[in-house]
């Protein structure tokens, strides 16, 4: 048992997987939605004091709190005694053009899971200048864009489109803009740098 | 025992997560890349079976774990702030390789330098909250 579910998912399992905790979240009375967490933490550090925006029961959101608690719980949990006993298995034209730009594709599990480019995600890289833009800077945009936008991937793409949402809609064209931009344009010149 | 179930449904989240290889940074290169289908198809399969559930639950007046029957909020009309912030979060998720779901679920990975880029996301919202109100909506 431990060793089938041990394997990488479907795609199809994964998706009806990710339906079922969209779900029970409603089940229970709350909604989908990650990004919310952010307005919440910064809350607590006290921003409601300066600003309006931040000046709400955080309380509110005590519950979405705990579900990211158990969100790091599960990625030690699939990490550990569900690791898969492969690296993630890209497509070879995605392997080529990532060796194209410098990054190394993990092979074997030795080389890494395929989860994070560990050559450029790493502490010492912060202080070069691509490091810092791709987690710095990306970090700040992830924060500052899903709370303009009112929602990330969860609240928007999955949430939204399936409940028939025109704002998550043109929110979900919104990331494919910035992605494909990123990916496209801007992430070959940042990488040489 | 309120929360706890919460900390059990962001556990199964985690293992979601883990398992799709939705937080990979490789695997969202290859979406914006349009080289496989697997991200489509996990996002594809989500929002169909949402969509499906959605009905259902307005259809049949299913009722809460309160008894109470489930309303669902409709989403702001501001579509300003939908494709601008969208297109900022955009450039994010390409760089970062992550959304807010899977930034929280590689620090369980013991990918500690994630923590970097949730601080820096905390700081891109607080700087969100600050501006605000010059920002089209």
């Amino acid at each position: 048992m431990l060793e089938f579910i041990s394997q990488p998912w479907h795609w199809s399992v994964s998706g009806v997987m990710i339906a079922l905790v969209m779900f029970l979240l409603i089940y229970l009375g709350q909604r989908f939605g990650v990004s919310s967490s952010f307005k919440a933490l910064c809350s607590i550090g006290g921003a409601g004091k300066s600003f309006e925006y931040f000046n709400y029961d955080w309380k509110s959101h005590d519950w979405l709190l705990l579900f990211i608690v158990g969100a790091v719980i599960g990625g030690g949990i699939g990490s550990t005694i569900l690791a898969s006993p492969e690296p993630v298995q890209l497509s070879a034209a995605t392997i080529a053009d990532l060796t194209e730009l410098g990054i190394k594709v993990p092979m074997t599990r030795a080389e890494g899971s395929g989860y994070l480019p560990l050559d450029l995600f790493n502490f010492e890289m912060l202080t070069s200048l691509k490091g810092f833009i791709l987690m710095v800077v990306g970090g700040f945009l992830i924060g500052f864009g899903t709370r303009w936008a009112g929602g990330c991937t969860s609240g928007h793409a999955i949430t939204g489109l399936s409940n028939l949402q025109l704002p998550s809609l043109v929110a979900v064209i919104g990331f494919f803009i910035g992605g494909l931009v990123m990916t496209h344009f801007l992430l070959p010149i940042i990488l040489a740098l | 025992m309120r929360l706890l179930k919460y900390l059990l449904v962001g556990t199964l989240f985690g293992i979601v997560m883990t398992k799709s290889e939705a937080i990979s940074w490789f695997r969202i290169q290859e979406m914006f890349r349009f080289q496989s289908f697997h991200m489509y198809g996990i996002i594809g399969v989500a929002v169909v079976a949402g969509a499906i559930m959605h009905w259902w639950i307005k259809k049949s007046g299913f009722k809460n774990v309160d008894g109470t029957p489930i309303e669902f909020a409709d989403k702001p009309n501001t579509y300003k702030a939908s494709i601008f912030g969208g297109t900022l979060f955009g450039l994010g998720w390409a760089m970062t390789g992550a959304c807010p779901g899977p930034l929280y679920t590689l620090v369980g990975h013991g990918l500690w330098i994630i923590l970097v880029i949730i601080a820096s996301a905390l700081v891109g919202t607080f700087v969100y909250g600050a501006m605000r109100s010059k920002l089209p909506h």
